[in-house]
Formats: structure tokens, sequence, C-alpha cells
């Protein structure tokens, strides 16, 4: 058969139509299942058909789906009550009543499994939500966190004092702010390397005649703090600071060979 | 099994999520053939909604070997439709339907601003030479068979196919 010719007969056209003869339609049937690119043809002309009928419905409709399954349940709900007074066959009594169940619960089964997913869409819109809110609130925290560093260390009369890589490290850097009006320094630990497991960078103020050093503690937190400055109370008339790498919960005096920066002010 | 085919097999057992695919997909079309027949939105939702029973209920009957599942849906439509229009109450409400067809709709401008559907259809349609307008009307909305059709226009029987199909390929361009 000359598939391309069959095509541009129309007959395929009429076949979506509905408009042949039950004798042609069995032949176009069995044609059908007989050239794949007949079967692909007819799908593109029921397409077609689908679209252009559908653009000449009314927009603006009043009709769904929903309202279409209740009219449904409506119908075999009355005729469940009309047919018994009409007839005396018990059995289609029961098959009525059947048949209204099956509507029912059918409705029953769509209007319960849409309202499940609509509640699953909401739970997961909802936990969404919480978790753009904790986001939020994280990042305004860091946010006035960072604001409040950065106004520090513009404050006027702060000292700023560089610390450098020692022996040990000479590649470390580190920076300390220091207002001397509120007792306060902000160093910027930045240049460190981790410190290794057991181990943590102690930060002294020191007094350079005679060398006295004094704790201004341990920088405990240093891996977990994401922007590594940390904000110390110092009352101390510091010349001098250095940071050593100390064992955990620190020392009472700096091991000078584990010296990582220090800078005079 | 293409999908369709899988739908309709699970609409034969009467799985509703099937029936709302389906419906989804020609309720439109059933609108738009019953909305031609009848000329009132409300009627031809109500016919919808008609069709759609018939469709549910019997499902069953409807056999791929008897020809498309959508071919199926369209003459159950147009039937439901033509027997609402024999009511007494719509023929004397609606007298001169039958100089109307299909083109009105898509050409009525003030319909057409909320159709999104037919905007782009409405340019081509006009272009259509009256002989299509009128093949595509008798075919597809009325379901003329060909016979019909060739009695009604006086046109050679074996003209009806390639004409039409002619007719219907200008509509190609814009729809797909």
């Amino acid at each position: 058969m000359d598939i391309k010719e069959y095509i541009e007969s129309g007959v395929l056209e009429l076949y979506v139509a509905g408009s042949l003869t039950e004798e042609e339609n069995k032949k176009v049937y069995e044609n059908l299942l007989l050239y794949p690119e007949l079967m692909q043809e007819v799908k593109n002309i029921e397409s077609k058909v689908t679209s252009l009928t559908a653009a000449v419905a009314p927009d603006e409709k009043e009709y769904s789906f929903k309202r279409l399954l209740m009219k449904m349940v409506d119908e075999s709900a009355r005729k469940a009550k009309v047919v018994p007074l009409q007839s005396k066959s018990s059995n289609l009594i029961q098959y009525t009543g059947w048949a209204a169940s099956l509507v029912i619960g059918m409705f029953l089964f769509y209007t319960v499994s849409q309202n499940t997913e609509v509640q699953n869409q909401l739970d997961y819109t909802v936990s969404q939500n919480n978790e753009l809110q904790t986001t939020l609130a994280q990042a305004k925290s860091d946010l006035t966190n960072k604001e409040n560093i950065l106004s520090n260390i513009r404050f006027k009369d702060i000292v700023t004092v560089p610390l450098q890589g020692q022996k040990v490290s000479p590649e470390s850097y580190a920076k300390v702010y220091w207002n001397k009006g509120k007792n306060k320094i902000f160093i910027d630990v930045q240049g460190l390397p981790d410190p290794p497991e057991g181990k943590v960078y102690q930060l002294w103020s020191l007094k350079l005649n005679p060398l006295t050093p004094t704790s201004l503690g341990v920088l405990d937190t240093f891996i977990a703090d994401g922007d590594k400055i940390f904000e110390i109370t110092n009352t101390n008339a510091s010349e001098a600071f250095g940071i050593t790498l100390e064992p955990e919960g620190g020392s009472e005096s700096p091991t000078l060979e584990q010296l990582y920066t220090l800078g005079a002010v | 099994m293409d999908e369709t085919e899988l739908l309709v097999k699970k609409l034969q057992e009467k799985d509703v999520y099937a029936f709302e695919k389906l419906h989804e997909m020609y309720q439109d079309s059933v609108t738009g053939i019953a909305f031609n027949i009848v000329r009132d939105q409300e009627l031809a939702e109500e016919i919808t909604q008609d069709v759609f029973m018939k469709v549910w209920n019997n499902a069953a009957s409807y056999s791929s070997s008897k020809g498309r599942f959508f071919t199926w849906i369209l003459n159950i439509t147009r039937n439901t439709a033509i027997d609402r229009t024999r009511l007494k109450a719509f023929s004397k409400k609606n007298k001169n339907l039958e100089v109307e067809n299909f083109v009105d709709i898509l050409e009525d401008s003030t319909n057409l601003e909320k159709r999104t559907n037919g905007i782009g259809i409405k340019d081509f349609v006009n272009k259509l030479a009256d002989q299509c307008k009128k093949l595509i009307e008798l075919i597809y909305f009325r379901g003329y068979t060909q016979k019909e059709v060739s009695e009604t226009l006086e046109m050679p029987l074996g003209t009806v196919k390639t004409r039409n199909r002619n007719c219907l390929r200008e509509l190609k361009i814009k729809l797909e």
C-alpha cells in the first residue's frame, strides 16, 4: 500500500470525524494497526480537531470536574430513591443502591485524596516558609553582628595593631583593633591556620620592660566562628599583643616556642 | 499502548483519576461542539455534564476497533446536543440556528476578547474559503457522514475527502 497516497486521500480526517461507513471504518482501523505512520497521522489530525473544537467553547465557564462528580452523586442518589417505588424487583433496588454507593464512594475518595494532596502541599509550604524565616533571622543577626564589628573598627579612637607571623608560622598574621576608651579589643584572626585538635589559640597582652604577659583569654570557638573576629575586654596598658598555641583550656603563661603572631602597639 | 489508550483502559475499570484526565483533555471540545449547536453557554455546560456522565456509565461499551475514543465522545456530544434542540422549549427560543456555523462564534468579537483559545485561530479561520468553513462545520461539528456532506454541498463523494483534508491542512499552521 502507498502510505503517502493513503494519507493524501483524506480518509483519515473523515475517520477521526466519524463520517465513514462502518465498513470503511473497519478497513482504516486494520490499516492503523499495520502502519504506525498512519496511526501518527490520525493522532495529529485528532489533536488539531481537539484544538479547533475547544476554541469554540466559551472561556468563562462555571463548569468543572467537581461539579460533574457532584451531579453524578446527586443523580444516583435520586435514582436510588425513585426506582424502588416504581419497581418491585429487589435486584434492581440492590443494584441502584450499590451504584449510588459506588459513585458516592468514588466522590468521597476523590475529595479526600484531593484534600490530602492540598494538605501535603500546604505542609510543605509551611515548612519551607519556616526554613526561610530561620535563614532570614540568621542573616539578620549575622548582619547586625557584622555592622557592630564594622562600626567598632571604624571608631576614630581605635588603635590598630598588626601582628606578624613568627618562627613557627611565618605565614600567619592577625590584627588587633583596640578601643582604649572602652577597654575593648577586636582581634581579627582570619590569617591563622585552624588549631590542631586538643590545642587552642591564646591571646596575650604584653608589657615589654620587663616582659610581662597577661592572658586575655583563649579563642576556643576559633573553628566554629565564621568571621574569625573576637571581641575581648582589655583593661591592661598593653604594649604588645601576642598569640600562642596552647593545650586546651589555655595556660598560665605563654609557651613561647608556640608563638604564632606578635605585634607591638 | 500510548497514554490516552491507557487512560481509556483505566476509565473502563472505573478509575476516577483516569476519568478526570480524559475529562480535562476533552471537556473544552465537548463544550465547544455543544455550544456551536445550542448557542447557549449554560445549556452547553449542562450538555457537557450529560456527555461525561454517559462516558463514565458507558465506557465499557467503547472499543478501539470501532474508532477513536475522541470520535466516540464527539458522537455522544453531537447526539446529546441535538436531542436538546428537539425539546419544545429550545426550538421556540432559537429559531434561526440553521444558518449559523462555528465560524460565527470565533468571529464574534465581543466573545473573542475573553477567548484565549480562539484568538490565534480567528485570523486563519477567516481566511478559509467558505466551502472549507461549511465542510468543517458539517463534518466535525455536526457529524455528517461523507454521503450526507456530499448531498448537502452537492459535491462528489470522493471530493469530500480530499477537499476536507486540504481545508484542515490550512488550519495546520497555527493550531500546532
